[in-house]
């Protein structure tokens, strides 16, 4: 999505006052003048600052740019049914994999990815499947990295 | 002496010599693939390498990287797409040769001069990152202050068209490096309660969303029509390579030199050296009006220069932690996990290693020829390969590989975040090349500075008390405000 510098402008002067507002919580060394807060709170009026100049440069430009404007691909809904698959098969993976399992979730956000992305049906159930198979060979029993196996876990070996 | 031969020894290993060589080969095909890049490569060997010794682990990135960067010419030949970055500059020129019937000749000239490129790159790292080294002892929290803010300035004022945008990048970037207990005082900054956040946010998860997940998303949004791969036979590449190092001497010699340079400077690396060195060899030629039709002078000059400067690259990562592009960041990254962590002291405590690390730069691009030729080889079988099967399955590796790196699936949201993030801040304008540097150096740079104002008693002309500090500082300064000098300057004299 193409975002007018000055909608950025906007929220990045809301994270440096925010940031800048949470340091002053942050302890005093006594007999010092530097603490946590020092470094922080530096960046974030330097952040504020270029917030500024963006939301100018971005009023200027706003005859050019709308503050929002839409990418072709926004308009095709193969692509966007692609990034979706993309995300969610992502977030299921983050949500799901330790109690559902490794073996369950990877295959299922595979067929979803692969068929969004164009491939076919068949091949895209094959894909996953073998795929799955030889990343979780190489991670769980080559590199041992303790892939979850949630519901399965009866059957690990 | 001995130190020679036990780098010998641990470079000639049958263990590091498999490893070189599988990581050739994904290098290789990640390089010829268009929409994988040479930086990606390393992010999706992290993970691996994580499961290695230190010196197969450096092998791997520096093989896979120097395989990439010469392969990303392959499909900028045949399908007139660049397979990374570092080809765009002369992608166009490659294809116009194809279309003239002098294929072999445009992908003999990326292959051979790639090579030399790395050899020369990689002279210079022998010679010149010892004596930065030797230098570098000397420094104190002063000069290494000056030394990562105008690493930084650089970064911004190189890679971004416009610097604001670099600026904010960066300052994102710095932001994110304050998060958790990391800091000179040890205070939980950011955390918000999580246990997950108190450690920082993890370096390689968000390198692995900002370089491979990104590319993904990039890929999956592209409406880009299908390239068709150009059909016909490949003959002998090394034909008339010899003829065009006679012709070219001073061209191959600035192209390396422009691109070991561009790799020192923090931030910029392939892709910028290919880009201005294709530019000065136009400006320079006795031909410019033949460059675009398919000639070969522009590739034989920037072709050796965007590997030249990945050698260049690793000059400032060894010595000073400040790495010289996004993949030196990365392997920064890797060095801390594998406790050689890079400064000056590196090369006197553990000098077996860095003599290691120079060879596996030599072996790697001795080894770019045959395999390079092999590559060309199967070109159309590697560009023939599926892209959207591909791409789901990286995407699966990538989620494991971050799993791995700490055994948590906190990580992989931070992949994802970061993969988004770099995204949408692309898209705009926001270049991410600031945003990583600001994270790998944010630790660097606030405990220097706080060290500094302790010893300085707060006093910012402290800062400047000593003659290196002073010129470093000096330096810094410059590069904020001359550019903007110079453009109104220039604007006046133009008036």
């Amino acid at each position: 999505m193409k975002i007018n510098d000055a909608v950025f402008g906007v929220l990045l002067l809301a994270l440096g006052i925010a940031v800048l507002w949470h340091v002053q919580s942050f302890p005093r060394i006594p007999g010092q003048n530097v603490g946590p807060a020092l470094f922080p709170g530096s960046i974030a009026v330097g952040l504020i600052v270029c917030a500024l100049l963006l939301i100018v440069s971005g009023i200027r430009s706003h005859a050019r740019a709308r503050w929002f404007e839409g990418l072709p691909w926004m308009r095709s809904s193969r692509h966007v049914s692609a990034f979706a698959a993309l995300i969610l098969a992502t977030l299921a993976y983050i949500l799901f994999s330790t109690s559902v399992g490794f073996l369950i979730v990877a295959p299922l956000g595979l067929v979803a990815m692969l068929i969004a992305f164009g491939v076919r049906r068949g091949t895209a159930i094959v894909v996953a499947i073998v795929g799955t198979i030889v990343i979780w060979y190489a991670f769980y029993k080559l590199l041992r990295v303790p892939l979850p196996w949630g519901v399965l876990e009866r059957f690990a070996f | 002496m001995h130190e020679i031969g036990a780098a010998f020894q641990m470079v000639f290993d049958p263990y590091n010599l498999w490893v070189m060589f599988a990581a050739s080969l994904f290098g290789l095909f990640v390089g010829a693939v268009p929409g994988l890049t040479a930086t990606m490569a390393t992010a999706l060997l992290v993970p691996v390498t994580f499961f290695m010794a230190p010196i197969p682990a450096i092998a791997a990135i520096v093989s896979a990287t120097a395989m990439a960067i010469f392969a990303g010419d392959v499909p900028g030949c045949l399908l007139r797409m660049p397979g990374t970055p570092a080809s765009a500059a002369y992608t166009d020129e490659a294809y116009a040769m194809t279309r003239k019937g002098q294929t072999e000749l445009a992908l003999g000239a990326g292959l051979v001069f790639s090579a030399i490129g790395g050899l020369f790159g990689t002279a210079v790292l022998i010679v010149a990152a010892p004596a930065l080294a030797d230098f570098a002892l000397r420094f104190s929290s002063f000069e290494y202050f000056w030394l990562v803010l105008l690493g930084l300035s650089c970064a911004i004022v190189i890679t971004s068209e416009r610097p604001l945008k670099g600026m904010v990048s960066l300052i994102l970037g710095l932001l994110v490096a304050c998060v958790g207990l990391g800091n000179p005082a040890g205070f939980p900054r950011f955390t918000f309660g999580s246990t997950e956040l108190m450690g920082g946010i993890g370096l390689i998860p968000m390198m692995i969303g900002m370089f491979a997940v990104s590319e993904i998303i990039r890929y999956a949004v592209d409406t880009s029509p299908q390239m068709l791969i150009v059909d016909q036979p490949i003959g002998n590449v090394f034909k008339g390579m010899w003829t065009l190092t006679k012709r070219y001497p001073l061209q191959i010699f600035r192209g390396n030199v422009v691109g070991t340079l561009v790799g020192a400077l923090p931030g910029a690396g392939a892709d910028i050296a290919a880009w201005m060195s294709y530019a000065i060899s136009k400006k320079f030629s006795k031909e410019p009006e033949k460059f675009g039709t398919g000639h070969v002078e522009g590739i034989v000059e920037s072709g050796s220069a965007n590997n030249s400067a990945l050698a260049g690259a690793w000059i400032p990562a060894l010595v000073f932690g400040i790495p010289g592009d996004s993949i030196t960041a990365i392997v920064i990254g890797v060095l801390y996990m594998k406790n050689m962590n890079p400064g000056p002291t590196l090369f006197t405590q553990n000098p077996q290693n860095i003599y290691a690390v120079y060879l596996l730069f030599i072996v790697a691009n001795i080894l770019m020829i045959p395999l390079g030729w092999l590559c060309i080889k199967a070109a159309k079988q590697i560009l023939r390969v599926p892209r959207n099967v591909l791409m789901p399955l990286i995407l699966l590796f990538c989620i494991v590989g971050t799993f791995a790196i700490n055994n948590t699936v906190f990580d992989v949201g931070v992949m994802l975040i970061a993969g988004v993030a770099a995204y949408v801040l692309e898209e705009n304008g926001f270049p991410s090349a600031p945003a990583i540097l600001g994270v790998v150096l944010g630790g660097m740079l606030e405990e220097n500075f706080i060290s500094s104002m302790i010893k300085s008693d707060g006093n910012l002309l402290g800062f400047f008390s000593r003659p290196i500090a002073a010129s470093l500082g000096a330096l810094t300064l410059s590069a904020w405000f001359l550019p903007p000098v110079i453009r109104r300057l220039r604007r006046l004299a133009g008036a």
